[in-house]
Order: structure tokens, then sequence, then C-alpha cells
């Protein structure tokens, strides 16, 4: 502009007033931050983060506590010599008991006495049984050596052979069951967090939209001035996903206060008829460090997913604004 | 620069309000558009800068066909035209400095190489002392002028302005004209819209006059 200025090409208007330092700088954003209506966004954002962050943890205690309760089951082999007409059960007990020691794998045999028998019954038939009097089988529990394989039909024929009476349960239909429960627990919480995440792209879709609306006026600016349509979502996303990060650094810190404290409480009811309740439903109530690592990277997640449904509720919103 | 060929506008199912323009703006040239109100004359300044598409008829502006082009081509053409409309939009958040100079700041330019030519074109406009105003506290002619300042402010090809003058009084109208007059000068391409005889009688120029949705050319 000098030059034209030393040709006088332009009339000089402010000659007429007096002139004052320039200060003048780009401070102010594309986008106004107070524009974006964004505090109730946060709030969505927070609460759905929680949501999923309190599926994913109770996801992740129920599928440690099962695995843990499937190996515990998974290790143990339970006999049982039932009484027959004719046949000692003692000496059955004995002999299954010395048959299953011969069977490779097998790295403890513990045949319950007479009185461990009567207090397994006890809850149901009382103290002072005499198990003479009854036809109650004999137990014999047999530990596994984890992770070697185990021939279960070569002692299923040991233990025929020694009493006719008696019957290997290896729990697996149990252990079915657990997995069963553990899928449709694993399943429902992707569910859940699958639902979460569908209402958190329709509250940013709304409030992206709303934004969008609100600023309409720039956006047009903007195109007259040669913004192109990525320039001009670039800077609303940068909104977005700041909102996104707050919301989901807030819901999902919430999430893991809630799980840490739990966890303390565990702790000090320890050793109570209430903590060990809770220790038998639910393990430890612990969801140890990598549990942590899921809950912070499902809240990253979050936020990314507010930034992604903003870009493409912007484009479309874009594509309408001239 | 400009070629319109047979060129028709129609707001949705309604009748045609531009009918079969014929025409061509050179570069470098200054041309009033003029016209009863109502006749047309916004309408026809947004298919020049591309924010209407025409119902018929071939636009060709900077030698491109623009029923051709994407939405990035669209954007990067309309760098090369300033426009000024009569409502002036103007971001209200930002100071006279920063609207200014928005076409800099939208192209990704670094602020210190144009910092000094913002400022050097505010002066020259009389807005000098109202660099860091926001436009709410600016008077009409005040933003009337920023608008201006911000449509020429990267020498564009061709500038289109819809009633420059409408907001001013006649000193300053006769002012911002001269301003548009030596910016010709440099080489950009003038289009202005106005009813205002008066301002037009002031510069002897091409006239294109739209009357009952067909545009006539006086040379």
């Amino acid at each position: 502009m000098s030059r034209i200025d030393q040709r006088g090409v332009f009339v000089d208007l402010g000659q007429e007033r007096p002139q004052v330092p320039a200060r003048a700088r780009n401070m102010s954003p594309i986008v106004p931050r107070a524009s974006i209506h964004g505090r109730a966004l946060v709030v969505v954002v927070a609460i759905m983060t929680f949501l999923a962050s309190m599926t994913t943890g109770a996801v992740l205690l129920v599928s440690a506590s099962a695995s843990e309760w499937q190996s515990d089951v998974a290790s143990e082999i339970t006999i049982q010599v039932r009484p027959q007409a004719g046949r000692d059960i003692e000496r059955d007990a004995a002999a299954v008991a010395a048959a299953m020691q011969g069977q490779p794998g097998i790295v403890e045999v513990r045949p319950f006495t007479k009185d461990e028998s009567a207090k397994l019954l006890e809850p149901w038939l009382g103290s002072g049984l005499s198990l003479e009097e009854l036809p109650v089988p004999r137990v014999i529990v047999a530990r596994v050596q984890p992770g070697t394989p185990f021939d279960l039909a070569a002692l299923r024929s040991r233990v025929a052979q020694a009493a006719p009476g008696a019957s290997v349960d290896d729990h697996r239909a149990w252990i079915e069951r657990m997995r069963s429960m553990t899928g449709a627990t694993v399943l429902a919480g992707l569910g859940i967090i699958g639902l979460v995440i569908v209402a958190t792209i329709i509250s940013v879709s709304f409030a992206t939209r709303g934004a969008m609306a609100a600023n309409r006026p720039i956006v047009e600016v903007l195109h007259f001035v040669g913004a192109g349509d990525r320039y001009i979502a670039n800077h609303f996303l940068r909104h977005f996903l700041r909102l996104g990060l707050q919301g989901g650094v807030l819901g999902g810190g919430l999430a893991m206060l809630f799980f840490g404290f739990s966890e303390s409480i565990a702790g000090w009811f320890s050793g109570t008829p209430v903590g060990d309740q809770f220790a038998a439903l639910l393990g430890t109530f612990s969801l140890r460090p990598s549990g942590y690592v899921v809950l912070a990277a499902q809240a990253v997640m979050i936020a990314a997913i507010t930034a992604v449904a903003a870009r493409q509720t912007l484009f479309a919103t874009l594509n309408d604004i001239e | 620069m400009v070629r319109f060929e047979n060129v028709g506008l129609r707001y949705g199912l309604g009748p045609e309000i531009l009918r079969d323009l014929n025409f061509q703006i050179p570069a470098h040239s200054f041309q009033f558009l003029t016209g009863p109100s109502g006749a047309g004359k916004t309408s026809l300044l947004k298919l020049l800068f591309l924010s209407l598409r025409p119902t018929r008829g071939l636009v060709n502006l900077f030698s491109h066909d623009v029923s051709l082009l994407s939405k990035d081509e669209i954007a990067d053409l309309r760098k090369r035209i300033g426009i000024v409309l009569q409502d002036f939009r103007l971001l209200d958040h930002m100071t006279t400095y920063e609207n200014v100079a928005l076409p800099f700041r939208v192209m990704g330019r670094n602020e210190s190489s144009y910092r000094k030519e913002v400022i050097d074109l505010l002066r020259w406009v009389g807005l000098g002392e109202r660099m860091d105003a926001l436009p709410p506290i600016l008077s009409g002619g005040e933003k009337q002028r920023a608008a201006i300042a911000r449509a020429v402010i990267s020498r564009p090809q061709l500038l289109l302005a819809d009633e420059p003058t409408g907001s001013v009084d006649p000193t300053l109208g006769r002012r911002l004209l001269r301003l548009f007059i030596e910016l010709n000068k440099s080489g950009t391409a003038v289009i202005i819209a106005t009813h205002d005889i008066a301002l037009m009688d002031q510069y002897d120029a091409r006239r294109l006059v739209l009357h009952q949705g067909r545009l006539h050319v006086y040379e």
C-alpha cells in the first residue's frame, strides 16, 4: 500500500483525525469460544463417559472374578463314591483314591473323611449326624496340575474299575454356565456402551447443529473471504474436541475415583461377613492398573467420537450454508 | 474475465427473475450495475460471487465454467473476488483490524507479512483510530469503510459492491467512489451495484441496467 500512498492514489480519509499508534493484532479466534454453548455438551459427554466407564469397569470386574472362579473350579475334579449293596464304601473310596494317585496330571488327592462329609451336609441335615444310618456318598477331591493336558476318559475308566458306584465330575457343565454368564455380561456391557456411544453422537450432532446455526453469519463471512469448508470446519472442530476432552476427563475421572473408592471400602470391610460376600461375588473389587488404562482409553475414545461426530455434522451443515 | 451466456435464474418454482443475460466483464474494467429496486441486482452479484448457481445458461469466471467447480475450487476463486454487501457482514467479535485482515488470515499468511498493509489501508479509509474497536460500536459509515477495506485488502481481480455508498453521506460517498476508481486503476475490475444516479453521474463508466429481468449494457 505504501507504493500507492507515494503515488497519492488513495484518499487518506484519516487525515482529518489524529492518528494513534496501532496496537492492533490478531487476538480473536475465528470462531468465538463463547458462541458455542459448550457447558451442556460437556455435561452430556461427562455423563455418557461416566456411564460407559461404569459399565466397562463392571464388565472387567465380573470377567476377572469369573475367570478366577473358572480357574479354581477347572483345577479340581470331584469323585463321588456312592454306597452300593454288597460293597464296602470305605474300601471303594480308598481304591478310587489309590487309582487316582497313579493318574498323570493329578498333583493332590484328598478323600473327605466321614466327619468332613457330615460337615458338608450340616446346613441341610443339622449337626450330630450319623453317616452310618444314611446312604451318603463319599467325596474325593483331586487337584489337577494347571496347564497340563489331562486324560479324563482314562481317569473315568480307572475309577469305574476301582469302584462301579463312583462318578467323576470335572465341573465342565458349571464352567460352561459360568462362561455363558460371563459372555452374556460382556455382551450386555458392550450393548450399553454401544447405546451410550449412539446417544453421545446424537447429542454432539444436535449441539454441533446448534453451534453452526448460532454462528451462521461467521460461516457466511468466512465463505465470502474465500475460506473452504475444511478451514471453517477445523476452527469449529477445535472447540468440540476440547469440549469432548473436558467431558471425557470429567466423566472418566469420576468413574476412576468411584472404582478407587470402592476398592478402598472393600479393603476396609475385608474379613467381615459383608466383605467376604462381596469378595466371593466380585473378587477383590480391584480394577488393576490395566483396568484404569482401559477406562482412560475409553474416555479418550469418547472425546474422539465427539470430535468425529461434530466433524461429520459440520461438513453436512456447511453444505447447506452459502 | 467474466462471461455470461443465456443465463437465467429463478428461485424454486417461481418466475425467472433474471432472463437471457449475455454480457462480459473485461479485466481492469469499471461498471455500474443499476436498475429499480427488486430488479435482481443483488441476485446478479450473487451469481458473480458464486453463491448462487444459474438455473440455465453458462457462467464463465476466470476461464472456469462455474457449473463444473467443486466447493474447494469455488473457495479458491472467491479469494480472487472482493465483495462489499449492503449489510456489511463484519464479524462482531473481531476488531476492525481483525475484520480487515481476515482474508489474509484465511489464506494462511503470517501476520507479520500483512500487518503494515492492513494498518495503512485502515488509515487510508479513515479508520486509523478505530482499529481496535468492535463493529457494534462503529457508525454505519465506519462499518461501510471497514467492509470496503476488507474487500480490497487482498487486491482482488474483481470487486463487487452492493450499494457501497448507501450508508454514508454524499461527501463520504464521493470519497468511497474515488477509492473504487483508484483501485480500478491499479488493475481491479469493479462492479458497483447502485440505484444512486447522482453517484453514477460522478464517473463516466459503463452501465449495466437491469430491467424486468433483462440486462441492457450501455458502453
